[in-house]
């Protein structure tokens, strides 16, 4: 006999989440995850000029802005058959990346670890400590981050313009053409967010943080001198044995990210056990427990549709449910270094597979990965060559855009008819990672890991609960946009 | 004062853009205004059960709320139910939240253009049926109607924008909570004159190809964006480009138009956002307060006066020809 229970407004999660938990004899028997707001971007962009989505799709997202943008640039220069010029994809690189290392940065400090300054844990050695360095809004670290994040990203002030929603994101290349001043400026605001790393998450150099290469090297690295946040959290997640808390399907997909020269810096691919290639075509979208009418379900985003319905026996979310070749995957930095081979990845799903702890590691892992990447691609920049280049969408055509956001895999599928978009299709990182059951009724990659977990029906919710939640960096308002 | 900060149908890019002030740590610039945070969805430790609670104390006035900051747009589909969001945790649909708080509260303001007018969410087929807080697009009306009155008199105070600066949403705060905003410091459309009273015009660095009608062709040209490409700078009401964005960014600096996101009506211009309409060759949108004749009398003027320097520099993404160094005094 089990009790249900429904939690909300999950806050510190970007936009609206609700949980449904069953609950018998102490534990969560299933969870059913809501996403309970619908503004229906899909179709709003029916019947748009194409070159239009470009104002439309950042706003689905205040922290994924630049995501958004860069997939439908994809989707876009696919459609038209354009690559932008060397120093056009650099500078989509250098934005993307910016708005990705600012979101994990956001997650850490002002959304994750305030969790854990909660008088939940008043009594554990680390509490008091916690409480000063992360309490939400009051902790010394939102009041020291605000301002180097704020530092940071005047990267988009000169790459684009301003954050969030920006037009610079072509698909010919960028907008912003940078001088050699420019370039300058934009080195020493990279110079200074890698001081602050180094010195306040890290306490140690980037590229040796970048280097640990498996668990117990990591655990070797946090009982050395140093200080910084990461330790912190590393000394935290040992002790409420975080990583063994939150496991989800162990089967992790990214679509890759940052093109360089005939490589992406992230590749795509698919990992369960072990390394194996990305069907984009087995993609599909279920919507049996969502609230929309099926055209057919499920469904390919290329050929997918979006009718919502007010009522529907067995729906309980907004979101689609989307599988991979009928398999539910979870995706985000984690799945994303998972796939990239980074050892230590590789070797923190090992065991228990993917964790709290986990996760979390990964996120703060890329931030160590991708700053010196941004360097680079700074100093490969040319004054003076182009910065984009300009060519019609064709009145018949078709596009998809794959990129990864802070938080994952993101999709774009549009189809061009007579000139308008005729169908314009998105599958974000926590539609993944946040979908409801499908019609084979396998709960999605959160309710698989939330299954199980210790729960009253009356007492206050388990921290725990929490930081399985949060470890995803769910963003719901582009889950069902 | 407190501020009691909701979300609805929007992005959340207000929010994000405000985190990003840089005038000090945003959380300690409040505190000393003299602004306590009460609940906000993105940064408050308190979830669910408490954060329900206090909410639910909020509506019923057990706790008396100063400032009701609404961010996105209201969402009265499927049929009137407010069905497209129902607050997390519950089956009330969230625009019953907001009346009933907003009858309370000291004042309201719309923070970002969702929750003044609609917004984004209200293009194309304006499939949830979003309105702002006191506007409909352009009509007055909206969720709260149109006769709809904070317990000073004020209307909502509709901080516009999509985002809207960092600095406008503070200093709104900061001028409510130190009793500095009065009915005379809104414009027409109750936005704050201190930044609606300027056009995104005002410090565009590209004025002299404007002056010269000196226009880009293309992305990344370097000329004015009014002519070809739908910039609406020189209509829309903001200071972005004197009080700059991230550093010393502006949509105008970053290559590409101003699409007047701080006016009702803005996700639906009519034409391409990023193309001009014209009626035979000329811009419909004309610049705010000018005569059509005289536009475009000046404008045949001075692109016939265009120095070269300015005519090749506009469809260049780097300066082909820098200004001519001049000797002696003259």
């Amino acid at each position: 006999m089990s009790t249900r229970r429904i939690v909300g407004p999950f806050n510190r999660v970007e936009g609206d989440l609700e949980i449904t938990l069953d609950i018998a004899d102490g534990r969560i028997a299933a969870a059913y995850v809501n996403s309970p707001l619908y503004r229906g971007f899909e179709q709003i962009l029916q019947g748009k000029l194409p070159a239009d989505a470009l104002v439309l799709v950042p706003r689905i997202c205040g922290i994924c802005s630049v995501a958004q943008s860069a997939a439908s640039a994809l989707a876009l220069a696919d459609a038209a058959d354009i690559e932008p010029p060397h120093n056009g994809r650099l500078a989509a690189n250098l934005t993307l990346a910016a708005e990705n290392l600012a979101d994990h940065l956001t997650h850490f400090y002002l959304f994750f670890m305030p969790d854990f300054a909660r008088a939940d844990y008043a009594g554990h050695a680390w509490h008091a400590a916690t409480v000063d360095r992360f309490k939400a809004t009051v902790g010394s670290a939102p009041n020291q981050v605000l301002p180097a994040r704020a530092r940071f990203m005047q990267m988009m002030g000169l790459l684009a313009g301003k954050w969030p929603h920006t037009l610079a994101v072509q698909p010919g290349g960028s907008t912003r053409p940078l001088a050699s001043s420019e370039i300058f400026r934009l080195h020493r605001t990279l110079r200074e967010f890698r001081e602050f790393l180094e010195t306040v998450t890290f306490g140690a150099k980037l590229e040796e943080v970048a280097a640990i290469d498996s668990r117990a090297r990591l655990d070797a690295w946090r009982g050395r001198a140093g200080g910084g946040d990461l330790r912190a959290f590393l000394a935290i997640a040992a002790d409420l044995d975080l990583w063994h808390l939150g496991r989800g399907t162990d089967r992790f997909m990214s679509y890759g990210c940052y093109q360089e020269e005939g490589r992406r810096l992230f590749p795509a691919g698919l990992w369960h056990g072990a390394a194996m290639p990305l069907d984009i075509a087995a993609i599909e979208e279920d919507i049996t427990h969502a609230w929309y009418a099926a055209a057919g379900s499920p469904q390919h985003p290329a050929t997918g549709s979006t009718l919502p319905v007010a009522e529907k026996d067995g729906a309980y979310s907004w979101c689609k449910a989307p599988r991979l070749a009928g398999q539910v995957v979870e995706t985000g930095a984690l799945a994303r270094q998972v796939v990239a081979a980074h050892p230590l990845a590789r070797d923190m799903i090992e065991g228990y597979g993917a964790s709290v702890a986990a996760r979390v590691v990964a996120r703060l892992l890329e931030l160590a990965l991708v700053l010196p990447a941004m360097e680079r691609w700074l100093a490969e920049l040319v004054p003076g060559e182009p910065w984009c280049i300009t060519a019609p969408v064709a009145d018949e055509t078709s596009g998809v855009g794959l990129i990864e956001a802070a938080r994952g895999s993101l999709g774009h599928w549009i189809t061009v008819r007579r000139g308008r978009i005729h169908n314009y299709q998105i599958i974000a990182p926590t539609t993944w990672n946040f979908s409801p059951r499908d019609s084979a009724g396998q709960p999605g990659a959160l309710e698989q890991a939330l299954a199980g977990l210790p729960a009253s029906a009356t007492d206050p919710l388990p921290p725990a609960i929490h930081h399985v939640v949060r470890s995803f960096d769910p963003c719901m308002v582009c889950t069902v946009h | 004062m407190n501020i009691l900060w909701l979300q609805s149908g929007g992005c959340g890019g207000c929010t994000l853009s405000w985190l990003g002030g840089e005038h000090g740590p945003l959380f300690r610039v409040l505190i000393d205004e003299g602004i306590e945070l009460l609940w906000h969805p993105s940064v408050s430790e308190a979830g669910v059960d408490e954060a329900r609670e206090l909410i639910e104390q909020c509506a019923d006035g057990r706790i008396a709320v100063d400032i009701l900051c609404i961010e996105g747009s209201l969402l009265r589909g499927p049929r009137g139910t407010g069905g497209f969001h129902r607050f997390g945790g519950g089956a009330e649909p969230m625009i019953e939240w907001v009346r009933r708080i907003a009858s309370r509260a000291q004042h309201v303001v719309a923070v970002g253009s969702c929750s003044s007018w609609g917004g984004i969410t209200a293009a194309g087929m304006n499939p949830t049926d979003a309105c702002g807080l006191q506007y409909d697009g352009e009509a007055i009306g909206g969720l709260l109607g149109p006769d709809f009155r904070d317990r000073t008199g004020l209307p909502t105070i509709n901080v516009a924008g999509c985002p809207p600066h960092p600095d406008w949403i503070t200093e709104t705060l900061a001028a409510l909570a130190h009793g500095s905003l009065q009915a005379e410091h809104l414009d027409d459309f109750g936005r704050p004159r201190f930044f609606a009273d300027q056009l995104v015009h005002h410090g565009c660095t590209r004025n002299e190809y404007y002056e010269f009608k000196a226009s880009a062709r293309k992305s990344s040209d370097q000329g004015c964006l009014m002519e070809h490409l739908g910039c609406g700078g020189t209509q829309a009401h903001a200071d972005c480009n004197q009080r700059l964005w991230n550093g010393e960014g502006s949509c105008l600096r970053g290559g590409y138009a101003c699409i007047r996101c701080t006016e009702p009506g803005f996700e639906e211009p009519g034409h391409p956002f990023e193309t001009t309409p014209k009626v035979a060759g000329i811009p419909i949108g004309l610049p705010s307060d000018m005569p059509k004749a005289w536009f475009v009398a000046l404008a045949a003027l001075s692109k016939s006066a265009t120095p070269a320097r300015v005519r090749e520099n506009a469809t260049a993404d780097h300066l082909l020809r820098a200004p001519s160094v001049k000797r002696g005094r003259k």
